[in-house]
């Protein structure tokens, strides 16, 4: 059994928990203030996942870039593929916090959205 | 001169929160005045998510953060005028702008100011070496990159480990360039735990902690630095010196309160925070004029900054109202492991919310306000770091008048 170390990335707590593990199971667990440590911890020993936000070109705006997040969590060793295909998106004015812009991208079950308002100038 | 019940000065998260909480308080007569294109601040540009969650219980973008403040500023009808800078600030509350439509001038019952904070740059910070260009603060690079589409370079050194460096540490990789290290003088980082596990260590990119930049090399453009270590008392230590090639050097090496206006005004600034000198009511030290976000004191989560601004509109009604307001003479004052405390100044009438920072990082600590021998609160946190403000709410029974509150800090 080995005990690691794990900074929850969850909140701004950022708490430091402690958790001894066998097989990739938790045998015990400690400094995580809420259930959703605990939720994390378990996830990065099976499957590490990050949320992951950048920008993409649009025409016609006030702004040549408009801001974009995925709606779910994607593995971690997929996030410079999902950047490839972030990086491929234009938008043309107006968009709105929330427009989809690539569903389901690279089939991870997590969608590209808006994040900002942007009109047409 | 045009009159007003309110002049906000900054239309970024403090401006906004506050003046939607003093609509819904019934104060009608509110002018925003914003010197960018669009309301929203510095979380314009702030593309990353983790914010809300305190505020709205769900994790956002800072732009999305934002949007949910300026759609409500729009419902409850919340006058703003973008494209237009502040200029002059007067003791008497006359607010002099700049616009398309020429110079203007309000007379306002009550300021708000709300106009945030500024990087710390190069030159406060005295690096010896050439001025070459491709050398940018962290928050002047994520505009670069967030908004105006401009990549500010390939090889990239990082010195101080900030927030909004870490940030932009993970940002820099996304988008093809290579960091190789972030520097941070003191022993332990500046920002935020999380900021450093899921920027910095998912990327594996290093942090040298008690390390400094010494000199910067480079004519036209940066070519490299040379680092060092420092001791507990951050002097160089001989023979530790590294090179460094990049083509970029990004300062993430602390934010300043930006309150040029504020001077103007007569308001006291305290030298620990670089904000004003404030009561529970979050009124400076010149009558009619308020100020809470991070031209007050800087803060690491923006739901902070929503909720300061949200309780300063109960300050302002009362003030609107007539209520006296200059009975707050009991002093706070922090110990020498607290690096400010806020408020500075209470009635000890009305519970309020103390918020500070202590100056190290410590353990599981006791934190004590005490007027003389007699404790007004305590609370034990489980640690406390620079990077965290700590706030909690004093009740206001167990204060009496005229003796200072203490705010004292004991690891445990």
């Amino acid at each position: 059994m080995n005990s690691r170390k794990f900074v929850c990335i969850i909140c701004p707590n950022s708490c430091e928990i402690e958790a001894s593990v066998e097989d990739g199971k938790i045998q015990a667990i400690s400094g995580n203030k809420c259930k959703k440590g605990e939720e994390y911890v378990v996830q990065e020993l099976t499957d590490p996942r990050r949320t992951i936000s950048s920008s993409v070109l649009i025409e016609g705006s006030f702004l040549p870039l408009c801001s974009v997040r995925l709606t779910k969590p994607v593995p971690k060793k997929e996030i410079f593929r999902v950047m490839e295909e972030i990086n491929k998106v234009h938008l043309k004015a107006p968009v709105s916090a929330g427009d989809v812009v690539i569903q389901d991208v690279c089939g991870l079950g997590s969608d590209v959205i808006v994040t900002k308002n942007m009109e047409r100038v | 001169m045009e009159k007003r019940d309110v002049v906000i000065i900054g239309g970024g998260p403090a401006g906004l929160a506050a003046a939607v909480e003093l609509k819904k308080k019934g104060i009608e007569d509110i002018l925003i005045i914003e010197r960018e294109k669009q309301p929203g601040g510095i979380l314009r540009q702030c593309i990353h998510d983790g914010f809300g969650l305190t505020r709205f219980g769900e994790t956002l973008s800072g732009p999305e953060y934002a949007q949910r403040f300026i759609d409500q500023a729009a419902q409850y009808h919340v006058e703003m005028i973008c494209n237009a800078t502040v200029i002059d600030l007067s003791s008497d509350r006359v607010v002099t702008y700049d616009s398309r439509e020429g110079l203007v001038q309000i007379q306002a019952k009550a300021v708000i100011l709300t106009m945030g904070c500024r990087e710390r740059t190069r030159g406060a910070l005295a690096i010896p070496g050439t001025r070459p260009s491709g050398i940018y603060n962290a928050g002047v690079a994520q505009s670069y990159m967030n908004l105006f589409n401009t990549m500010v370079g390939r090889e990239i050194l990082i010195m101080g480990s900030g927030d909004i460096g870490l940030i932009m540490a993970r940002r820099f990789t996304l988008e093809g360039a290579h960091v190789k290290g972030v520097f941070e003088v003191l022993p332990y980082p500046s920002g935020l735990p999380r900021n450093i596990e899921q920027c910095l260590n998912d990327y594996n990119i290093p942090l040298y902690l008690s390390h400094s930049v010494v000199d910067i090399k480079g004519e036209e453009r940066i070519e490299g630095v040379t680092v060092v270590q420092v001791d507990e008392n951050m002097k160089p230590v001989p023979g530790t010196e590294k090179e460094f090639s990049c083509d970029t050097l990004v300062l993430s090496v602390g934010l300043i309160p930006e309150n040029e206006l504020s001077i103007a005004a007569g308001v006291e600034l305290d030298g620990r925070t670089k904000g004003a000198f404030v009561d529970e009511n979050y009124q400076t030290s010149t009558e009619g004029i308020f100020a809470a976000g991070n031209v007050l004191h800087v803060h690491d989560l923006v739901d902070f900054v929503s909720l300061e601004a949200e309780a300063l509109a109960d300050g302002v009604v009362r003030y609107l109202n007539g209520e006296a307001q200059k009975d707050c003479e009991i002093e706070v004052v922090p110990d020498r492991n607290i690096g400010h405390v806020i408020p500075q100044r209470v009635s000890g009438k009305r519970d309020f919310q103390v918020s500070m920072r202590v100056r190290r990082p410590m353990g599981r600590c006791r934190i004590t306000l005490r007027q003389g021998e007699n404790t007004v609160v305590s609370k034990v946190v489980p640690k406390a770091i620079p990077a965290e403000m700590i706030q909690f709410k004093v009740p206001s029974d167990k204060i009496n008048s005229g003796e200072k509150i203490e705010v004292l800090v004991n690891e445990q």
